[in-house]
């Protein structure tokens, strides 16, 4: 058996207090975006350890670097979209050989933070190398489902059903007409030394979660949900509801993969919500609830039914 | 104390790195190149050098790496040619643009389509303007010196841009000639340690690289490229003079060949310069006042300095491994010819592009290039612009 992590909150967030926020106030990240609480959250649990990041181009990116500004009060290099994962594993080379020639003795984590598409999609590459190459590196998604900073564009995150700009619901089409793909459990199959998906309403899960990432000495990757109010299209001051009724609904589920192999669901909810909850609070699924779409909404409580299924399953066998 | 051996171009380099020991090499394989790499590896796997090899999944990763690791403070290299230079475009532009130190082998390649493993200057020249310099070598021995050389080039505190060394793919990378080679001792004299300017590693100070820089900054800070790249021809210049005075061979920003009188020149870059000299030394021995140019340093373009050693010219053929279509001419003839306007020098001057995809580039091919010339002295008439050995 493995050795529980305890965080200790109450003083993990006294000392934390006292500190300098490392991600700084005054970014121009959307009233209501998930994404920043996420930061900010891995940067409690990431303390009081040294961390440098890389940063793929979205969202984050271009609203906490505005030259002459930066939020970073670490180490940041944004280099592309596609190649957070390569850059901090070439950071991250730099550090190990300078370390073996004892030109440094610092203790310094690195991670990558990159939206869904530059992790689902055009970054996967990249991302895939980093793993298999076993660099000690944290990577993590934070998850909106969309391209959002060019303007709400689908990625292979967006869900099914879903309306974005380049797959709009119309007259003949409901949305994205494709389920997306589980890239969690496609960087499972990597075998890093850790794999979680989080979300950012459960903010004890998540920096638990970081910590036991950043505690390993090989490659890990956390996909943290971080809903979008302008992609999403629901009040600003609704994004905490909507990661909640994610995992609440069981659309998004909180599980880690610990050393490859051990499954574990971290949050199973009493009650497990009915999917329409979670999508009839956002204006990109509005369609769904019309005559001419009848139907689909019950598709999409069977699949997430099938998925949550899959998933305790596999919780159950490797655990 | 040096030595001879013989070397294939690929061995001299990756000698070269071994002997510069860089922190980190990130390199993804392709023809004619990846030998280079594979050379290299042994080193590592035997622990003649200290590097951290990273063996990307691609070479956009190859540069993505090469990127964040020399912003992580130490001696970058890498290795590529052809589609992988091209893969790495993108990249290229972010590595000038974030001022990094590092230095890239270029084995020149064809680009597709149609697929050709073979040698020409299309890839490098695709990279041109990407805020690289480019130092071109026409053998082994250049390409050994050039990565040494570079070395101190990429890091000086004035210039601090990436430098890419070519060599010919196949031509000089996998024949066998003979060098010299320094002792490792008299290579890392030579070289210095390296001192990180900025470092992502340093978390006392943390610094924010490749911010997002709207309209009113963005321009200054090409601005600085183009400034590092001004101050890059002084540096070149000094170690080119200082490399001399150590190891006996000097290097500037090209090769006179024959210059000083000529009347006929070619201008020529790389392996192609040995045939092109060879022909110029038959014509000399028939009383014909022929040289070569051949430029070494490509980036920055030495314009001012070959329009001087140009002046005497009284007809210049310049010499392109490397397609503009539907430019006027080559992309080393419109630097010719750009730079013959420094000196309102109107010399006329032909654009002849060769050896793409590595057709065979023979002195039959430069004599009749120069009976071309001949019959021009008599007519006046030449095209301008045309293929050399090439069908109908
Ligand atoms: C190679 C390349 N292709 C496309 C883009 C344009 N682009 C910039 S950010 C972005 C979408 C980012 O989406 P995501 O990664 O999900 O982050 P988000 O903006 O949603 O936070 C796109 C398409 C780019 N910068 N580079
Ligand atoms: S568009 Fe969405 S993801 Fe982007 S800053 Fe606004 S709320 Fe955040
Ligand atoms: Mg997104």
């Amino acid at each position: 058996m493995q050795e529980k992590l305890v965080l200790n909150f109450k003083e993990l967030a006294q000392r934390y207090e006292k500190e300098v926020e490392k991600f700084a106030q005054g970014h121009r990240l959307c009233a209501g975006c998930g994404a920043p609480i996420a930061l900010r959250h891995m940067f409690m649990a990431a303390y009081p350890d040294d961390v440098v990041i890389s940063n793929a181009t979205g969202c984050v990116e271009v609203s906490t670097t505005l030259y002459p500004f930066t939020s970073w009060r670490v180490p940041y290099i944004h280099s592309a979209f596609e190649n957070a994962a390569a850059t901090i594993a070439g950071a991250e080379s730099m550090y190990k050989s300078l370390k073996r020639q004892g030109k440094i003795n610092k203790e310094i984590k690195f991670v990558a933070v990159a939206g869904d598409g530059g992790t689902y999609d055009i970054g996967f590459q990249a991302l895939s190398g980093a793993m298999e190459r076993r660099h000690n590196i944290l990577y993590i998604c934070y998850n909106n489902e969309a391209y959002m900073n060019t303007g709400i564009q689908r990625s292979s995150a967006t869900p099914f059903g879903a309306s974005t700009t380049t797959a709009p619901a119309g007259k003949k089409v409901p949305g994205k007409l494709q389920p997306r793909k589980d890239l969690t459990a496609i960087i499972v199959e990597h075998r890093p030394d850790y794999v979680a998906q989080a979300s950012i309403n459960n903010p004890r899960d998540f920096m638990t979660k970081v910590r036991k990432a950043l505690d390993k000495s090989g490659p890990t990757f956390i996909n943290v949900l971080a809903p979008c109010p302008r992609g999403w299209q629901h009040p600003s001051e609704e994004t905490i509801e909507m990661a909640q009724l994610a995992v609440d609904t069981c659309i998004w589920p909180l599980y880690e993969v610990d050393e490859g192999y051990r499954w574990k669901v971290n949050y199973i909810p009493k009650e497990k919500k009915p999917v329409k909850e979670w999508l009839e609070k956002q204006g990109r699924f509005k369609h769904l609830f019309s005559p001419k779409y009848e139907g689909l909404i019950e598709e999409i409580q069977k699949y997430v039914d099938r998925e949550w299924e899959i998933l305790l399953k596999k919780a159950e066998i490797f655990s | 104390m040096q030595k001879f051996d013989a070397f294939t171009g690929n061995l001299a380099v990756a000698t070269a790195m071994k002997q510069v020991n860089p922190d980190v090499c990130a390199a993804y394989p392709i023809t004619p190149s990846t030998d280079i790499m594979m050379i290299f590896s042994d080193f590592v796997a035997n622990g003649e050098v200290n590097t951290e090899l990273v063996t990307v999944e691609s070479e956009h990763s190859a540069m993505s790496a090469c990127i964040g690791a020399a912003l992580a403070g130490g001696r970058v290299m890498t290795a590529t040619s052809s589609a992988g230079l091209a893969y790495m475009w993108e990249l290229l532009g972010v590595a000038s643009g974030l001022r990094c130190s590092m230095i890239m082998t270029c084995v020149n390649r064809a680009l597709s389509a149609p697929l050709n493993i073979h040698c020409d200057h299309s890839d490098a020249m695709g990279a041109r303007d990407t805020g690289w310099i480019q130092i071109f070598s026409e053998n082994a021995q250049e390409a050994y010196d050039n990565i040494i050389q570079a070395v101190r080039i990429t890091e000086h505190r004035d210039v601090r841009l990436p430098v890419m060394v070519c060599l010919d793919g196949f031509i000089i990378s996998h024949s066998y000639e003979k060098m010299q080679y320094m002792e490792d001792k008299d290579v890392k004299d030579f070289i210095g340690e390296f001192k990180p300017y900025r470092s992502l590693l340093n978390v006392d100070k943390p610094e924010t690289f490749g911010a997002m820089v709207l309209p009113n900054y963005y321009m200054e800070f090409k601005r600085q490229v183009r400034e590092g790249m001004e101050n890059a021809r002084q540096v070149i210049l000094e170690i080119g003079k200082e490399f001399g005075d150590k190891f006996g061979r000097y290097y500037s920003y090209f090769e006179e060949y024959m210059l000083e009188d000529a009347e006929v020149v070619f201008v020529v870059m790389s392996s192609a310069a040995g045939t092109v000299k060879h022909v110029v030394n038959n014509l000399r021995k028939r009383g014909v006042k022929a040289g070569v140019l051949k430029p070494r340093v490509f980036r920055p373009f030495p314009h001012v300095e070959a329009s001087r050693v140009l002046r005497n010219a009284k007809f210049i053929c310049v010499l392109d491994r490397a397609e503009t279509f539907g430019g006027e001419g080559g992309p080393l003839y419109l630097e010719i010819k750009s730079a013959l306007q420094t000196d309102k020098n109107n010399v006329p001057v032909v654009s002849r592009i060769f050896g793409l995809g590595q057709r065979d580039f023979l002195p039959i091919h430069v004599e009749n290039l120069y009976e071309e010339i001949e019959a021009f002295f008599k007519t006046g008439k030449i095209k301008m612009f045309d293929y050399v050995n090439v069908r109908e």
